[in-house]
């Protein structure tokens, strides 16, 4: 299974993963801050996930690391 | 089975970034230290950071970094260079410290042919004195110091470094890029790589501008930002290779 | 072998920096100063050096910043007008504490000036010039021979305290010539420059090398260590000349090519019954206030008097080492122009009857 996982303490929830994500499945976790006063990015539904790392390629702060399936696409 | 493919580069010393939310100074420091390491150089290369945003950036980049006055990193990078010629030397730059305090310097560094690579991050506006009209502000836009727009009349013309300095010689390598789009990412990457592989191969100065976002001072989200310079930008300043397309890197 | 050769002053800078393991120079052309640059321009390639022409006195120096930066031994000259536009550059070398040799061949200001020698760059030289708390230690040599031995003794000392050390001569010690005996071997020494960033060859964490401390703790710290550095360098580094002090009655304090002048009329004075006594400062900075003060504290002293190429400048520290216990008078010339021997003798005479 593909997964990516979001450094929740790094993040600054700038929202360009969830901008570039084509299966939809990054949101801003409105009802989580993290200890510098952002709300993290988190995955809606992982299963979904297929390993594209357009967000670990946009993410400003390296915040995001990528598993996929089968290996490189 | 599952396989990772994208890791923290080691290019970067892991300390968290101080810029803005959905500032891309934060991917254009990844690439090059991705491409450090890709490319195994990274013990070899030495750094020069600015002033503006990035003024610490040698806390960031894990290779050996020496910080200069404003403007003058290509002069910087000119003396590190000499005394090792067989290391890589790059420097990092804003449009202010590039296109403003440090036109003589660029101007003379890529002239002379240094065997540098220059990253030029021209985000319209200067960033960390609180928005600024930069030299490469553009026509109409509200600055700090332009607050009715930037006025021809009155503040004069953005100024294209790539177009301006690909008219020199010794300037063998100029491309511009940016980073507001995945595609547009691997594509920096790929000049990024292109830099430094003509300093490896020692055949004169190499320039990458990279257009890139400042939501903060833009007053725009992050994702409008990445918009804008789709929309306004780069019908100012066009991406494309400006010198140095024949030039072919091997992997 | 040690050998005599005939040179001009700026050309015994060039060789002496060769001598001392200079292999990069950085400048920009400036009259009384470029026959530097020319010698430099012919003897980099034969040892395997390099001599960039900079754009600029502004980029001269932030080359230099970034050769020192690496680990090189680095120098710039220029004169006066071209010194004023390296001092940010100077106030960077000495925070991010990089050993570098500066060369001011001084000429006459105040702003394009004339080209002919003068001395009003003491004040630049001695109390900063550039923005901040720092010091860069000042050699003032007085013949062809010194510029050569203190230009080697300028990168030893700028690599043994990592600061800028800077030769403060003037238009006529760059342009006359004289003998220079030349040492077999010159006392070369070699230092410790693991800080330097030199990539890091897999060997260590990386080197970082800057002057910005955002962190007022931190920036404090930096000035803490930089004000002891300077302590230590005025407790080892002072040199001074006393020649004819003890008994004197008017003793002189003069540098550079002024020393010479007043030299002359020690001999001068003596022939008509005035004892007269010269202290010559060799480092502007650290100033040899001990040796002024012991002079000048003689019974047999009845007043100092300065002699510059200025309005006025090192004679502010000669009154600071005196502190009130002897009047120091001050003649000086400006304009390119040299005080004469009879000008100087008339104010002597004028002070040993008073």
């Amino acid at each position: 299974m593909s997964r990516i996982e979001i450094d929740q303490d790094r993040c600054k929830g700038c929202g360009l993963c969830v901008h570039v994500c084509p299966r939809k499945i990054i949101v801003l976790q409105q009802d989580k801050l993290n200890a510098r006063g952002f709300h993290p990015a988190g995955v809606t539904d992982m299963s979904r996930c297929i390993g594209c790392a357009f967000c670990a390629t946009i993410c400003p702060d390296s915040c995001i690391e990528v598993w996929r399936e089968g290996g490189k696409a | 089975m599952e396989e990772k493919v994208f890791s923290r580069t080691r290019g970067l010393t892991g300390k968290p970034f101080h810029y803005c939310p959905g500032c891309t100074h934060g991917i254009i420091h990844r690439l090059i230290a991705e491409t450090l390491s890709e490319m195994d150089i990274l013990d070899v290369t030495i750094g020069v950071s600015p002033v503006g945003c990035t003024y610490n950036n040698y806390e960031y980049f894990a290779c050996d970094m020496v910080q200069a006055a404003h403007g003058r990193a290509p002069a910087v990078a000119t003396g590190i260079k000499r005394v090792h010629p067989d290391s890589m030397v790059f420097t990092y730059q804003g449009d202010g410290d590039l296109a403003a305090i440090g036109t003589a310097e660029i101007v003379h560094a890529a002239a002379r042919g240094e065997k540098i690579c220059t990253f030029f991050v021209n985000n319209a506006v200067y960033g960390m004195t609180s928005g600024q009209m930069a030299p490469t502000t553009l026509l109409g836009q509200k600055t700090t110091t332009s607050p009715l727009g930037r006025s021809a009349a009155v503040q004069g013309y953005p100024i294209n470094v790539s177009e301006m300095l690909a008219t020199l010689q010794g300037a063998v390598y100029i491309e511009r890029v940016a980073v507001n789009s995945v595609r547009n990412i691997n594509r920096a990457k790929q000049a990024i790589r292109k830099a430094f592989k003509v300093q490896q191969a020692n055949l004169g100065f190499a320039m990458v501008e990279i257009l890139s976002t400042c939501p903060t001072n833009w007053g725009k989200d992050p994702v409008s930002a990445l918009k804008w310079i789709d929309e306004a930008m780069v019908k100012q300043y066009p991406l494309g290779v400006f010198r140095g397309q024949e030039i072919e890197v091997g992997d | 072998m040690s050998n005599r050769v005939l040179m001009k002053g700026n050309e015994a800078i060039a060789e002496a920096a060769i001598r001392a393991g200079c292999r990069h120079y950085f400048g920009y052309p400036i009259t009384p100063q470029t026959e530097i640059m020319h010698y430099m321009a012919l003897r980099m390639p034969e040892v395997n050096g390099v001599m960039v022409q900079a754009e600029s006195e502004v980029a001269a120096i932030n080359m230099v910043y970034g050769a020192a930066a690496a680990g090189a031994r680095v120098m710039t000259t220029s004169s006066s007008p071209g010194i004023s536009l390296k001092q940010e550059g100077f106030s960077y070398i000495a925070g991010a504490e990089l050993p570098a040799v500066v060369v001011n061949i001084v000429r006459a200001g105040p702003g394009l000036g004339g080209i002919l020698p003068a001395q009003g760059d003491y004040f630049q030289a001695t109390k900063g010039g550039g923005h901040g708390d720092y010091r860069n230690v000042v050699l003032a040599p007085a013949s062809v021979q010194e510029l050569y031995e203190l230009t080697v003794e300028a990168f030893n000392i700028a690599d043994r305290y990592r600061v800028l050390t800077m030769i403060l001569g003037d238009g006529t010690l760059g342009q006359m010539m004289e003998p220079v005996l030349f040492r077999d071997e010159e006392p070369v020494e070699s230092f410790d420059k693991s800080w330097a960033t030199t990539g890091t060859q897999g060997r260590r964490e990386h080197n970082t090398i800057q002057s910005i401390y955002i962190e007022p703790d931190a920036l404090e710290r930096l000035n803490s260590n930089l004000q002891a550095k300077y302590r230590r360098i005025a407790e080892r580094e002072v040199r001074v000349e006393t020649v004819n002090c003890d008994g004197a009655e008017i003793i002189l304090t003069a540098f550079g090519t002024c020393s010479r002048i007043c030299k002359n009329v020690i001999r001068q004075a003596a022939e008509i019954g005035i004892k007269v006594g010269l202290v010559r400062p060799i480092t502007l900075w650290p100033f040899p206030d001990q040796a002024i003060a012991a002079a000048a504290g003689q019974p047999s002293v009845k007043a100092l008097l300065d002699i510059e190429l200025n309005a006025g400048q090192m004679v502010e520290d000669v009154r600071l080492a005196v502190n009130g216990t002897r009047p120091v008078h001050f003649h000086g010339r400006t304009g390119g122009n040299l005080p004469t021997q009879q000008e100087i003798l008339d104010k002597i005479q004028v002070l040993a009857r008073s």
